[in-house]
């Protein structure tokens, strides 16, 4: 199996966090990285060298580099049981979009947190269980929106997307609906009577 | 800097020649004023916090000259459509550690800018017979660390999120901490050399003290850090200046083999409002040290300097 990673443009230390993280969901096979400068090439073999790690580097051209790695067999299945065992103790944590907007203060502001609120939740370890949307939240969700890749990742890794279907009524936008499922104000209320943890940004 | 022309000028002391922190410009016979300007973006996310390390190092190289800070002036980068709030928690925050310097903030100058900056020009001044260079290690010295190393690496984990509560709160502490009380300290001794750690890290900023005649050897097991850094380093959330910094210094430095990885990025980790970096006498070494430990910062005998054996920096 090959992979690739493609982190240009990405400032250390996140080509080396992508690469743990492709290395973390590789069992052998070979990971390429490419990068467009030669200090995160040099970061990422010395990552490589820590670890233990075969690799080749391959420059093509002043902007782009690129890192060979050889998998390891045995980390990736390590890893996969540790992932399995953060599963089991990631079901408490509840998140709570009441709003497409992230504070209050600038509406533009808002917006750009929120987005990156939504992409800071995929890089969490372990995830939430449950993301609940309602009022404006639910904007979130719909076709078109830019949060919705973030939510369908989400979503593909396990975390139940919860959408208020009076809000989607209200809005009309029940049909624009782009991940997760509808749900009833009994479970969203019942689902943070039974959250460890509620997150509301 | 290499590029422009140089003016010669008596009065004009320290600058030029050897990557000094800042200008030193002769008055009379015992006054020189000391003149220094830094600024850079947010590497924390609170913005009064943000304010304090960026005015805390600014000083600095001040404090690194053996000089008094006296007046500075903001230097404000600041996007138009930004919630000026902010802009006030940061000049509040650079104003606060201005006050606590005991020096003047006397004004400054914004612009308009896609992405926040911050920083201060400060002026201090210093008996011309009293200044401290970055360069004049003697063999005999001791070197000695006022702050712990690892912040640029902690500020990198914090950054995608890798970062405990505690390994970032040892960070803020130790950058928002003014130089001043170690130079009080430093002061009372018979300083040959002293910096202040920043961008090029500790084995940068003493590679620029060494002159051709000495080896420098650090004891890796001595250096005072974050002990998260350590961990993170092993994680590789490094930087792309700390490589850089390897990179520059690849044939000054030798590195022991048995020193452990995390160290060696630790001590190449650029830094941001780090400490002083002072060699002195041997004697007085442990008087420093002790009177130092009790300003409450991790801090330490590093390292030793003798005549040039080898490499010019070896960590072992």
């Amino acid at each position: 199996m090959k992979r690739t990673v493609d982190a240009t443009g990405l400032a250390c230390p996140l080509p080396v966090v992508e690469t743990k993280k492709a290395l973390r969901e590789m069992s052998g096979g070979e990971l390429e990285v490419i990068v467009d400068n030669i200090v995160s090439l040099q970061n990422l073999e010395k990552m490589a060298k820590q670890m233990g790690l075969a690799y080749r580097l391959e420059t093509v051209s002043d902007a782009k580099h690129i890192i060979h790695i050889t998998a390891d067999e045995s980390s990736g299945e390590a890893e996969t049981s540790r992932k399995q065992a953060d599963a089991r103790r990631s079901g408490d944590a509840v998140v709570v979009l009441s709003s497409d907007r992230m504070g209050r203060g600038d509406e533009e502001l808002g917006r750009v947190l929120m987005k990156s609120f939504v992409y800071a939740l995929t890089e969490m370890d372990p995830l939430p269980a449950k993301v609940l949307l309602y009022n404006a939240g639910v904007k979130l969700s719909i076709k078109g929106s830019d949060t919705l890749p973030d939510l369908q990742k989400l979503e593909a890794q396990g975390v139940e997307i919860l959408n208020c279907g009076t809000c989607l009524d209200f809005f009309q936008l029940t049909s624009e609906l782009g991940v997760g499922s509808v749900t009833n104000m009994y479970e969203i209320v019942q689902s943070q009577m039974d959250a460890g943890v509620i997150i509301k940004p | 800097m290499a590029k422009l022309p140089r003016v010669e000028d008596p009065n004009f002391l320290v600058g030029f020649d050897h990557a000094d922190d800042a200008a030193v410009y002769q008055l009379t016979d015992d006054l020189a004023i000391v003149q220094t300007l830094d600024f850079f973006p947010p590497m924390v996310d609170d913005p009064y916090i943000f304010g304090q390390i960026a005015a805390a190092n600014a000083l600095s190289d001040v404090y690194a000259m053996g000089a008094v800070p006296k007046t500075a002036l903001n230097i404000v980068c600041f996007p138009e459509k930004m919630d000026i709030d902010i802009l006030d928690r940061v000049l509040q925050g650079g104003s606060e550690k201005v006050m606590e310097a005991g020096a003047v903030l006397a004004g400054g100058h914004s612009i308009d800018d896609v992405d926040v900056k911050y920083g201060l020009s400060v002026t201090g001044i210093v008996d011309p017979k009293r200044i401290y260079t970055n360069v004049g290690c003697r063999p005999g010295d001791v070197l000695i660390l006022t702050k712990p190393l690892g912040v640029g690496i902690v500020c990198s984990a914090d950054r995608v999120g890798e970062a405990s509560a505690s390994a970032m709160e040892a960070a803020i502490r130790s950058m928002t901490t003014l130089n001043k009380y170690a130079a009080e300290v430093v002061r009372r001794f018979p300083v040959h050399a002293c910096t202040d750690v920043t961008g090029f890290g500790f084995l940068g900023h003493l590679h620029e003290m060494l002159g051709s005649g000495t080896t420098a050897v650090i004891y890796s097991d001595q250096i005072p850090h974050i002990p998260e850094a350590l961990h993170y380093a092993e994680e590789f959330l490094i930087t792309g200046a700390a490589q850089r910094n390897r990179n520059f210094l690849e044939n000054s430095v030798e590195i022991e083999p048995q020193v452990p990885f995390g160290i060696e990025e630790v001590l190449f980790d650029p830094q941001t409002s780090g400490g002083l970096l002072v060699s002195l006498p041997r004697e007085a070494g442990e008087q420093v040290l002790a009177e130092l430990e009790k300003l409450g910062l991790p801090c330490g005998i590093v390292g030793e300097v003798a005549d040039r054996g080898g490499k010019e920096i070896i960590v072992r």
